[in-house]
This record gives C-alpha cells, structure tokens and sequence, in this order.
C-alpha cells in the first residue's frame, strides 16, 4: 500500500495552490460579488493551468480523469474557498459527456477543458428531495422531435452555462431507475424558464421550468431510458469532488483557528493555552484526519465496481457531513464574535462547509443509504 | 407537587392569546416567523401596544410601571408570543438597564430613565464589549476621565446589537487606570448624539446588519450619568450579566423553531412521502423535543425559586448553556429538513433585492438562521466563560 501521490499529481498540486494563493482567498469571496456566480478571470486561469484537463482521461484529449485527480483538485479549491463551478461543468457535465455523448456531443469537452463552456445539471426536483432515481418530468416522442415538460429545482450554475443537460422520463413511475433519458439542450432554448438566485454557500442556482422544449432526437444523451447508471457514476464523481473541497476548506478552517488560538489574549494568555479550547481544537485535528480517509477512500474506489464505489461515496458524504458540521460549528465558537464576521474568511468556508451538505444527498440520506447498500 | 397551570394561569394563558389575536398584525408576524429583519418602527409598534397593556416589562416591580409577574406567567407570555410569532421585545432597556437602574440607580436616575424606556422614548444599547475585550470583559480599555462636571470618554465598542436603532448606550468606561482590572470600571450611561460617537455596522456571515463598532472621541458625559459608585461599574455589569442569561434559555424561541422544523419536514418530500415519517428524521426530531421539555422544566423550577424581580445565580448559566445547545439544534434540524432548499441566499429576499426565491417546503432563510444563531452560544457570556462559572461554583467541598 502506498498513500503518496503520484509525482503528477504533487506537481499538480503545488502549481494550482500557488496560483491560487496569489489569486484568491476565501476573503475574496461572497455571494454577491460575480453576477455569474464565479469570477471569469479565475476560471480561465484555472483553464490555462490545465486544471479541467486534469479532470479528463487521455481519450478525452485530458491528462487525469481518475478519483486521484479529482480529491487532489478540489481540495485545492476548497482550501481557497473557491465555489466556481467546477463540479457541475466538469465533474457532472463533462462526465456525461464523456460516458453517453456521441462524436458531436463529445466536441464540447475541448471548450470545457479551455474554459470556454459552462454546462449545468438539470436533474433533481422539487418534490425528488435528495432521491437520485427520482424524475417526473416527461419526455414525449412526437412527430416532429421530443417535447420535454417538468420543474427542475436549485440547479446550481444554470444561469452561466451555455448548455443543460435535462433529464426526464420517458417511462416508469416517477422513482424507477429504468426509463430515465438525458438531453444536451443550449441553455436559452424556447421553453426554458430560469428563476435565478445566489447560494449561500456561493455560486449561483435557478429554478427551472420547462414548459414544452421541443428537442431533436440528436439532443438525446446516450440511449433512451438508461440513463442512470451513467448518473449514479457522475454523482458518485461529484460528491469525491465536493467532499475533497469541503475537506479543503475544513483544513483552511483549522488552520485559522490554530492560529488565532495561538495569537488571541485573554485573561492576559493566549486562549490556546485553556484546556478547554485545547482539546477542541486536538477534536478538531482528529476529525480531520477522519476527513481525510473517508476522501482518500471515495476517491481510490471511484473506479470500482458500482457497489462498492457506491458504498464509499456515500460513507465520505455521512463523515464529511458530520466531521464538517464539527469543524464549521466549533471554529465560528473558539473565534467568538470575529468568526460571525463576513469580512473574515472563516464566515465563508463555514458556510462552504455546511451548505455542501445540501448537495447530492446530506449526511443522514447517506447513512441510509449505506445501510442499503450494506445489507444488500 | 402540582405539574398542571391553575385556573389562573389558564385564564392568563387565554387572556394573552386573547390579546395577541387582537394585537399582532399578521403581516408582521409573518415577517417574524420567515426570520426577516425587522424595521425599527415594527419594534416600536410592538413595544407600544405591550406597554399600552401594561405588559411590556414583566419583571419590573409595579412601582416602575412593571407588571411584576411570577416565573410562571412570564413563561407562559413568552411561550404564547413566541408561538405567535410576535417580535421579541428588544432587551437592552427592558431587561438589561431597567433592573440595574432599579438596583443601582439614584432616586431621581430612576424617575428620569426608567418611564423613558417604557414609553420607547430612547432606545438602549449596550457598550460591554471591546476588540480586545470580549470573554476576559474586565480588560476593557475604553476610558472616561473626570474633567469638571463630565466625563471624557474615548475607546471602541463592538458587537453592539441594533446600536444603529439607539440614541442611548449603557457602558462599562475604565475611570481608574491604575487600579487592577474590575476595581477601575464604572457604569456609565452616554447619549449616542454626543459629538464624538460614531457607529459602523458589521455585515454577518449571514448577511445581516445588526451588530456594530461604536466608537467615542473625546466625548462628554454629565457626571449624573453614572449609575452607582465611580469604580464600583462592574457590581452592575455581573448583576445586568445574570438577568441577560435569564432571558436567554429561549424556550418560546425554541417551540415554536420545533413547529418550524415539523412544519418543514411535512412539506418536504422524500421518496414519495413527507420526510416526517422518515424514522432517521423523525429520532432527531424526538431527541430534541424531549429535551425541550425537559428544559422547560428546568428554566421553570430556576426561574421560580428566585424571588419576583430578582435573576438566579449560577444556574441562569446552566439554562443559557443548554439553551442555546437546544436552540442550534432545531436551527440544525430546520436547515436538513429544507434539504435544496436551504441553499438560496436568504438576504437577497430579505433586503428585498430578489423576493422571488424558491421556497417549496415553507422553510425561510433556515440556513441564514442557522449560521445567525451560532451567535447565541458567543454572546452574554459565551458558553465557555459560563461553563466556567458553573465550575467555579463547584470548587470545595460538596453539600
């Protein structure tokens, strides 16, 4: 067994943090600051370091593609505190390109990998909760293409990206697996409706209502109805990515906390030296490393078989969730009031860290899940 | 031992119904169920027609103008406002000042400031923390130096909740530099239209604007203005510190999060049904429910051994600690219930500038109060400083 990273991956590692490091921190950061949700500078910077081609196989036209690449990645955004879409246009779009898209379709990757394409996930539902399989909207063969109708809810970067890729049902009750289709739709097609608003954790998200989209038999993403095990595979991708982030940015969080610890006086000594406060902060240490194995161990079964890729996606999600919780919750309380701040950076990796909670499936729809997936 | 209201309380019970039906305006108590930031003129309206009852300071003596209610009636108003959602009655003046006034306070401080508070004529905040200052409030640095009939005052306050509402501010000023920590403090009481006070707003992780810096150069306050003894300041900071905790068990607060949080969890659907009938939900819920009554309990047993009108001592601690460790609980178990939808932004839609947010479960900005009420466990005492105090409490021999 072997836990270094490959030489590859160090270098990787080492040129996205410096870049990082003199382009961003999570100061930077807030809600309100890009109408797109992310800062185009940083995103194109971020295409020219070659960090989107690291995201895709060799087949592709990228360089990475693997779990490894993916925790090495994020976790360097997340230290950052940097919410660009990342996750939605590479990990989710570019990942169902790669696995259902047609020669034509795939063209879309290059300007993924540039910088240039921003895509966004059209798939959960009001009424779906954090329910992968669950899909009302319709998919309706007519004479002349498809006509898709439903509501699509939180759709994080719908409105920067030039396409959506939708699902709807072609048939099947509302949470079967099978019946589940996939559409590449440009994202200002006559029929959506986009009700746009800013995330608390950062970024930006939309309602969508699709009110019949007519599509083409050639929007269609892979073959008709057997669409989710390709997105049970992305999802499993994406939630590798989004526990690396937080994992990033529950280490930057400690981090502040150590040394605020260690320079804060009160009672005429640093608050560090209170027992108190110092073993919270050696919890903090060890539910880090707790963190770190759970992203080590989703990221190194990312290409196993289903099950056991399932099984350990959902078990990095239930820790990240709880260890996450721990982090945010208690660096806010050993900071005290400067921790509540929005000009301090620790306000925005707290809420990066709980709001991921809120993505893909929280920690207690993962622990069910992963009695599922044990008794099975 | 009797655990059941008797036919007075229940008429007072339905009396206070009686009047909340009359009196809230239902607009208002929407705002205040989806967590908005509300005006100072809804605090002030809110104000006006408790006082017009006589109910506005339950725990005033009736010589102030208070309604003097027992522990068991100010639970059951607070519990009756709370699940109506009325705005809270704002405490600097009501429940910080006023019983330090009638403590410490002159004669004449008494007649002058206390009908003034009642009638919402000024509007206190409160100057204890500094930068430096905050758990190990004792080093507080901010300084009044006697010159003729006023004091000079010059320092930083922080953390001034609603500071931007108020024209007064209650301070604790070092007057003696030489002394040791506590000895040198005093209680003094500043017109924030001074020259020489200047307010900042601090903008919360959570978007909010409540909190503020208040800074003072150079400004002069009448001597009258100092409550108690000159040195003597922190005997009033303590006493104020353990009423502030009193109020701070939040259980109204925490009832009616509960109905929120059940309320949320109907709405939201997962696998076909409601997540309240999801049993993984449904334990967390049960967990915190049971806690909740048995703190209810607790808060009613500490509150009604105290006499009318006086705080509990060491166990006003214990009931902020567990409090507040019940309060961000449901403020945890409301943000997991909304699931996706907890993620929009909510200051967009309280500051107005985007009304059309998605909210399919009935939640609010639940994420926006999870992250605000992380405060409660930081401010009046954090709860490190109080767990300290229980400590103390417990050095020695046993009983």
């Amino acid at each position: 067994m072997n836990f270094d990273l490959s030489q590859e991956r160090v270098m990787l590692q080492d040129s996205l943090r410096r870049f990082l490091r003199d382009r961003h921190s999570p100061q930077m950061q807030n809600a309100a600051q890009y109408p797109p949700g992310y800062d185009a500078g940083l995103w194109s910077g971020l295409a020219e370091l070659g960090v989107f081609a690291a995201l895709f196989s060799e087949k592709d036209g990228g360089f990475g593609g693997l779990g490894a690449d993916i925790a090495v990645v994020f976790e360097e955004l997340g230290r950052a505190g940097v919410t660009a879409p990342v996750t939605e246009t590479c990990i989710l779009g570019g990942g169902l390109l790669s696995r259902l898209g047609d020669s034509n379709q795939k063209e879309l990757i290059t300007g993924i990998m540039e910088g240039s394409c921003q895509i966004a996930l059209a798939h959960a539902e009001p009424d779906g909760r954090y329910d992968l399989s669950f899909v009302s909207a319709r998919a309706v063969p007519q004479s002349d293409g498809i006509v898709l109708n439903g509501q699509k809810s939180v759709v994080v970067n719908a409105q920067a990206a030039d396409f959506l890729i939708i699902s709807a049902r072609e048939d099947g009750a509302a949470d079967a697996s099978e019946g589940i289709s996939l559409f590449l739709v440009p994202s200002g097609a006559d029929g959506i409706v986009m009700r746009d608003f800013a995330l608390v954790g950062g970024g930006r998200a939309a309602e969508i209502s699709i009110e019949n989209l007519l599509v083409s038999e050639a929007a269609r993403l892979g073959p008709a109805g057997a669409a989710f095990p390709v997105l049970e595979e992305v999802t499993a991708a994406a939630i590798t990515a989004t526990c690396a982030a937080t994992l990033g940015a529950m280490i930057s969080a400690a981090d502040l906390t150590r040394d605020y610890l260690a320079t804060r006086k009160q009672f005429g000594r640093p608050i560090g030296s209170f027992q108190a406060l110092a073993h919270r902060m050696a919890d903090m240490m060890i539910a880090l490393e707790q963190a770190r194995s759970a992203v080590i161990l989703a990221a190194g079964h990312l290409e196993a078989s289903r099950d056991v890729r399932e099984l350990h996606a959902s078990a990095a999600k239930n820790l990240i969730g709880r260890t996450g919780r721990l982090i945010a919750e208690e660096s806010i309380q050993m900071h005290g009031g400067i921790g509540m701040t929005a000009e301090y950076g620790l306000g925005h990796l707290a809420r990066q860290i709980v709001m991921a909670d809120h993505r893909f499936g929280d920690t207690d729809h993962h622990l069910e899940r992963f009695i599922a997936l044990t008794a099975a | 031992m009797d655990l059941n209201y008797s036919e007075h309380e229940e008429n007072f019970r339905s009396e206070v119904r009686g009047f909340l039906a009359a009196e809230l305006d239902p607009a208002l108590a929407e705002n205040v169920r989806l967590g908005k930031q509300l005006s100072k003129q809804d605090h002030e309206g809110w104000h006006a027609k408790l006082n017009a009852r006589g109910w506005l300071a339950p725990n005033w003596p009736e010589e102030h103008g208070g309604a003097a209610w027992d522990a068991v009636r100010r639970h059951i108003f607070e519990e009756e406002c709370a699940l109506a959602h009325a705005p809270r009655v704002v405490p600097f003046g009501l429940s910080m000042l006023g019983p330090v006034l009638q403590k410490f306070g002159s004669p004449e401080q008494q007649a002058f400031w206390l009908p003034r508070i009642l009638s919402g004529e000024d509007w206190w905040c409160q100057g204890y923390s500094e930068p430096g200052a905050g758990s190990d409030l004792a080093s507080l640095r901010t300084t009044a130096e006697r010159d003729g009939d006023r004091y000079i005052v010059n320092g930083q306050k922080t953390w001034t909740t609603l500071g931007q509402h108020a024209n007064m501010i209650f301070c604790l000023v070092r007057t003696d530099r030489s002394a040791k920590q506590q000895e040198g403090i005093s209680f003094l009481l500043i017109d924030m239209n001074s020259p020489g006070v200047e307010v900042r707003p601090i903008v919360l992780l959570d978007g909010s604007a409540e909190v503020n810096e208040v800074w003072f150069r150079d400004v002069g306050v009448p001597v009258e203005n100092l409550v108690g003894e000159e040195n003597k300041g922190w005997t009033c900071a303590k006493f104020l510190l353990t009423h502030e905790r009193t109020n701070i068990a939040g259980v109204g607060f925490s009832k009616a999060g509960l109905e929120a949080v059940k309320r949320i969890a109907r709405h939201s659907r997962s696998g076909g049904r409601p997540l309240s009938e999801n049993p993984h939900f449904a334990a967390r819920v049960a967990q915190a429910e049971i806690d909740l009554m048995a703190m209810a309990t607790t808060s009613l047993r500490i509150v009604s051994r105290a006499a009318a009108g006086q705080a509990p001592g060491v166990e006003s601690s214990m009931l902020k600690v567990q409090g507040t460790i019940i309060r961000q609980e449901i403020n945890d178990l409301a943000r997991r219930a909304a699931g996706v939808y907890a993620m929009p932004f909510g200051s967009e839609a309280l500051d107005g500038s985007n009304s059309g947010l998605p909210d399919p479960v009935d939640a609010g900005p639940v994420a926006a109060q999870y992250f605000n009420n992380r405060k409660l466990s930081i401010f009046g005492g954090s709860n490190e400083i109080q767990r300290q105090i229980i400590a103390k409490s417990l050095e020695g021999p046993g009983q």
